[in-house]
């Protein structure tokens, strides 16, 4: 695994962060004067990749494939994956994306003001396409096996695990890279702004994103990058990789419904195939990591779903992006970690912010503090507009 | 622009493009080995030379350009 986001650089940093309640939110001047309604953002640190990959090559990435290169070496380095073994073994990469509109506009502002396509820029071409963050990490990390951008908004980081993990469980794959990465500057996210569905409490930058809290008022736009290494367990074992966890199963679904209002039957059909695949009772699982946005209809759908398929105020049920913000195309793959860390070192980060419920979010357990405890089972929610929907549930190893 | 300011400027804005040295830009040093131009570096040369002064580097004449020398006559006679 490997992560850069707003509560941390580091799967050590990331850990603390989540079991000490750390918010990852910021109130950005820069946004505000720029015209943004809601001026709140996660505080993901640009990347500095001079060190490790040459101009002419990283002329190729934009923000979110930086992001993406960053925790897909971090991931590599901790899967004890180097280049000689990259060399000799065929691994793929599917990652989730969604977006390239920093670099989209940058390169057709540099056209019109010049009048020329030239002035676009050698990288613009790579830059401005979804696929950027595979293409340009395939390259780099000398990826041979399947190469694929899974866009499905928000559940990107999610429906690529569940990808990878069909792909190898059919025999197509040993090893996959996979996870999602999210553009953090305000042009990827303005017209998000736009359509009010942001948190606007900018005076309590830490208070602002409080997932399934009576008094939520939006999401918070955050970023940055997740990497998972997947591999069949027969693989695994055969290189002597130290196994973290096994994705047990996924399940997903299409609303058929509005294009960002959710329904709570899409969401409960993906959480029922997901058990269903898996041959897993719901009382086998120890913790939820809902996708909750803290939206006010959204999360309402969410606990509803959960506790259709779960029954009411059963299971322990948090979403860390209150602590994180929602890292849209990245949230699929980085709760996957979040949740992993907390179930390999015994807690449960609390749902930050959370308060009291509303009359439709009582349905579910929300746990609001730091918890300690042991579980050996998960399960990760991720929906995006369009009604798209992923969950994966992951065991300890 | 004088000669010498077109150097200077054009020095400069290579140095930060392409990360390298600006004291490696010298009238003899070859182009392509100091900014380690490749077959799609190469347009953003030309890319800076057409933004910065106006001038497009033609197909035809890009092989004569191989010294920061011949780039700096080059701009100097057909900027605008």
């Amino acid at each position: 695994m490997g992560i850069w986001s707003c509560i941390g650089t580091t799967l050590d940093e990331v850990r603390d962060a989540l079991y000490q309640g750390k918010s990852g939110i910021i109130f950005s001047q820069e946004r505000k004067d720029a015209g943004f309604r809601s001026a709140l953002v996660g505080n993901v640190p640009k990347v500095d990749l001079k060190a490790y990959v040459p101009r002419n090559l990283r002329n190729f990435m934009p923000e979110e494939a930086q992001y993406g290169y960053i925790a897909t070496k971090q991931a590599l380095d901790n899967a004890g994956i180097d280049e000689d073994y990259l060399n000799t073994h065929e691994v793929g990469i599917i990652y989730g994306n969604d977006s390239v509109a920093e670099a989209t506009m940058n390169s057709l502002d540099k056209f019109r003001q010049a009048n020329s396509t030239v002035a676009c820029g050698s990288g613009a071409i790579f830059q401005s396409m979804n696929s950027n963050i595979t293409m340009n990490l395939a390259c780099l990390f000398k990826l041979r096996g399947i190469n694929l951008t899974a866009s499905a908004a928000c559940a990107s980081g999610s429906q690529s695990i569940g990808l990878a993990a069909m792909l190898i469980s059919q025999g197509l794959q040993d090893c996959v890279v996979c996870g999602g990465a999210e553009e953090n500057n305000m042009y990827g996210i303005a017209s998000f702004d736009g359509i009010q569905a942001f948190s606007i409490r900018e005076s309590e930058p830490e208070k602002a994103s409080r997932p399934f809290d009576a008094g939520r008022d939006g999401l918070v736009p955050s970023g940055g990058g997740a990497t998972i290494v997947l591999e069949s367990y027969e693989h695994a074992v055969k290189r002597g990789a130290n196994i973290i966890a096994e994705i047990v199963s996924w399940g997903f679904s299409g609303n058929g419904d509005h294009i960002s209002t959710p329904n709570v039957a899409g969401p409960a059909r993906s959480l029922e195939l997901c058990l269903r695949n898996g041959g897993i009772d719901p009382k086998q699982i120890g913790y939820i990591n809902a996708h909750a946005t803290s939206t006010v209809i959204g999360d309402r759908r969410e606990a509803q779903a959960i506790a259709q398929l779960f029954g009411e105020r059963t299971v322990p049920v948090t979403s860390t992006k209150s602590q994180t913000g929602h890292e849209m195309w990245m949230a699929g793959a980085s709760e996957l970690i979040y949740s992993t860390l907390m179930m390999k070192n015994g807690f449960i980060a609390g749902n930050i912010n959370f308060e009291n419920p509303d009359e439709e979010t009582a349905c579910i357990n929300v746990v609001p503090e730091t918890k300690e405890t042991h579980f050996d089972m998960f399960l990760s929610n991720s929906f995006g507009f369009g009604g798209t929907n992923s969950t994966l549930i992951v065991k300890n190893i | 622009m004088t000669r010498e300011e077109i150097i200077a400027e054009i020095n400069a804005e290579l140095a930060e493009e392409f990360e390298i040295d600006e004291a490696a830009i010298t009238p003899d040093a070859p182009i392509y080995q100091t900014l380690e131009l490749d077959s799609l570096s190469l347009v953003d040369l030309i890319g800076i030379v057409q933004t910065k002064y106006g001038v497009l580097i033609s197909k035809a004449e890009l092989p004569t350009i191989k010294t920061f020398a011949q780039l700096y006559d080059y701009i100097e006679q057909h900027q605008k």
